[in-house]
């Protein structure tokens, strides 16, 4: 059966050319970039060359660019250095729709003491800027917020919002896991302080992603070790995996333009051909401002996972936005956030593209989900006829 | 994602005894859109008190349409005094088990068949006894008591996967582990 992938925010595959260039690094070319030996030299000459590439898609300075594990190591990793740099200060800001890998670390930092304000989001996921802006003090450390929502793709008006924290010498991270590859990113422009980026989430494989330290920014390392990353980050050097990042982002840079015309025309004609096959379905989030590749889509009195299982039936992959497997059947605290209604929350499937899908693959799904929606809502007490 | 047995997943694709029955002898409900998930239940019932047919409707995730489904091939040919008897662990035997996440589905099922019963029989349902722990799911601290006793749960998180207790607000979790505490000394 044809695989449909569209559940790139989740993660996405590792672009061809990505893991033809990394795969020497897993075999002949072994060597430890810091070695003295050329041997090594030589691998570290392809770490510079990544570094280079990472930089050049977010408009960065190569040795502003820190290598790490993940995003949530890029996360933890700008949050440690923010409070370290100002260890006088007591306050943060962030949004109450913000990542795990952002959400989590503060609720433990507000249990030790930090007090933490969690900016709401109205009903389309749009940031309160103005709550926003008379949270921030003097005693504020540090202000995280998220590029792009990964389930609904909403974009934060970050330019705008890091300007406020500058004016204010208030420190300004931002998760962009979600926005990097798929938006135009400039932290020149933007001023944002630190950034993070994931590979998965560009087409390079897991297990590696970068932070963006703005230079001049006083940084004590999260991971603790060798002098690596410019003594920013212990630990060898995850050579081959460096090695496809860099790929990726100039693969990446090279589709953004794709990314704004075909994907997003694919991700409108599926959008616009579900809403009118299928009644009662609602698009959540702020359709004039989101990621182009996200559609995030409820549909009244069935629920997610039962939705999943049946296009998986079809070979379609997709994700949810109710977290049905702990217990609590909450819809995701993205939507809670955005206070969807229950009737729908429950049933929302999140789309996401990449420049791999096809209009077959758009195709494929309208001809899928329509019956599955109505199967399901045949066998549910909720579904009226008449609706 | 996957952890559901074969059975569940057959009972789920290719659910039993699906839709509205006309003229039901009994009728019980359980769950709620709030909740994620809800049963309705249906049976006709014979002079001898013998189940001839039972349906369902479903609101839910695949293992809350697979019990449903196994439910109603429980009932078929029961008598209500066997019916009365049957724990939610049956139904989750019945489908091979069920991922201990996953196991309020089958209590779901229980629950409908529960009120179905006390319906057909003319019994009302008065103010259940004992003191409201979780008020989203409705869940008092005597029905914490009996599962965590019963089952052997070890956690809040246990107690969630049971009877969804403490998985809306969060605001009784504290409570909830007062209990599972309690009862863990008492053991």
């Amino acid at each position: 059966m044809k695989i449909v992938y569209t559940d790139n925010n989740a993660t996405t595959r590792v672009a061809p050319e990505v893991l033809e260039e990394m795969l020497p690094y897993f075999s002949e070319l072994y060597g430890n970039p810091s070695s003295m030996h050329s041997f090594g030299g030589n691998v570290g000459r392809e770490i510079t060359r990544a570094r280079e590439r990472v930089a050049a898609l977010i408009n960065a300075e190569p040795d502003e660019i820190v290598f790490t594990s993940c995003g949530t190591e890029s996360d933890n990793a700008a949050i440690h250095a923010a409070l370290a740099a100002n260890p006088e200060k007591r306050h943060i800001i962030t949004s109450g729709v913000e990542h795990p890998a952002i959400k989590n670390p503060l609720e433990d930092l507000e249990k030790k003491g930090y007090r933490v304000t969690f900016v709401p989001v109205d009903g389309k996921g749009r940031l309160d800027t103005t709550l926003l802006y008379e949270s921030m003090t003097d005693d504020t450390a540090l202000v995280s917020l998220m590029w792009a929502n990964n389930e609904t793709g909403v974009i934060f008006p970050i330019k705008e919002i890091a300007q406020r924290a500058s004016e204010k010498g208030i420190l300004f991270h931002t998760d962009a896991v979600q926005a990097v590859g798929k938006l135009p990113i400039d932290v020149k422009d933007a001023r944002v302080d630190m950034l993070s980026l994931s590979g998965h989430k560009i087409h390079a494989p897991k297990g590696v992603a970068a932070l963006y330290v703005k230079k001049g920014l006083k940084f004590s390392s999260f991971l603790n070790g060798g002098h690596q990353e410019n003594g920013r980050r212990g630990g060898t050097e995850n050579t081959a995996s460096i090695i496809g990042l860099g790929r990726a982002c100039e693969l990446a840079k090279a589709h953004l333009q794709e990314m704004d015309t075909r994907v997003r025309d694919l991700r409108d004609f599926l959008e616009t051909r579900l809403v009118e096959l299928i009644p009662a379905a609602t698009v959540n989030g702020d359709k004039g401002n989101r990621l182009p590749n996200t559609l995030n889509i409820g549909f009244t009195a069935v629920e997610g996972e039962s939705i999943l299982l049946l296009m998986d039936q079809a070979g379609i992959c997709a994700s949810s936005g109710s977290a049905c497997t702990s217990g609590s059947l909450d819809p995701s605290h993205v939507l809670m956030a955005m206070k969807v209604p229950f009737e729908s929350a429950h049933g929302t499937i999140r789309f996401s593209l990449s420049c791999y899908n096809t209009q077959e693959d758009m195709d494929h799904i309208v001809t899928t989900l329509p019956p599955v929606i109505q199967r399901l809502r045949e066998m549910s007490p909720f579904w009226k006829q008449e609706e | 994602m996957w952890e559901y047995t074969d059975k569940v997943k057959d009972h789920f694709l290719n659910p039993r005894n699906v839709g509205q029955m006309e003229a039901p002898d009994a009728v019980g409900e359980t769950g709620s859109l709030a909740c994620g998930d809800a049963l309705k239940l249906f049976l006709k019932i014979n002079d001898s008190e013998r189940i001839t047919d039972a349906t369902f409707m479903t609101f839910g995730c695949a293992s809350a349409v697979a019990s449903s489904s196994a439910l109603t091939e429980i009932l078929k040919g029961m008598t209500l005094d066997d019916a009365a008897k049957i724990t939610n662990d049956d139904i989750a035997d019945y489908l091979g088990g069920l991922p201990k996440a996953k196991m309020h589905c089958s209590v779901m099922g229980q629950n409908a068949l529960k009120n179905a019963i006390n319906a057909y029989r003319g019994i009302q349902i008065l103010e259940k006894p004992g003191t409201m722990v979780c008020e989203c799911f409705d869940i008092t601290d005597l029905e914490i008591i009996d599962a965590v006793k019963k089952n052997h749960l070890d956690s809040v998180e246990d107690v969630t996967s049971y009877l969804k207790a403490g998985g809306g607000c969060g605001n009784c979790i504290d409570k909830i582990e007062e209990i599972v505490e309690s009862v863990k000394t008492q053991a």
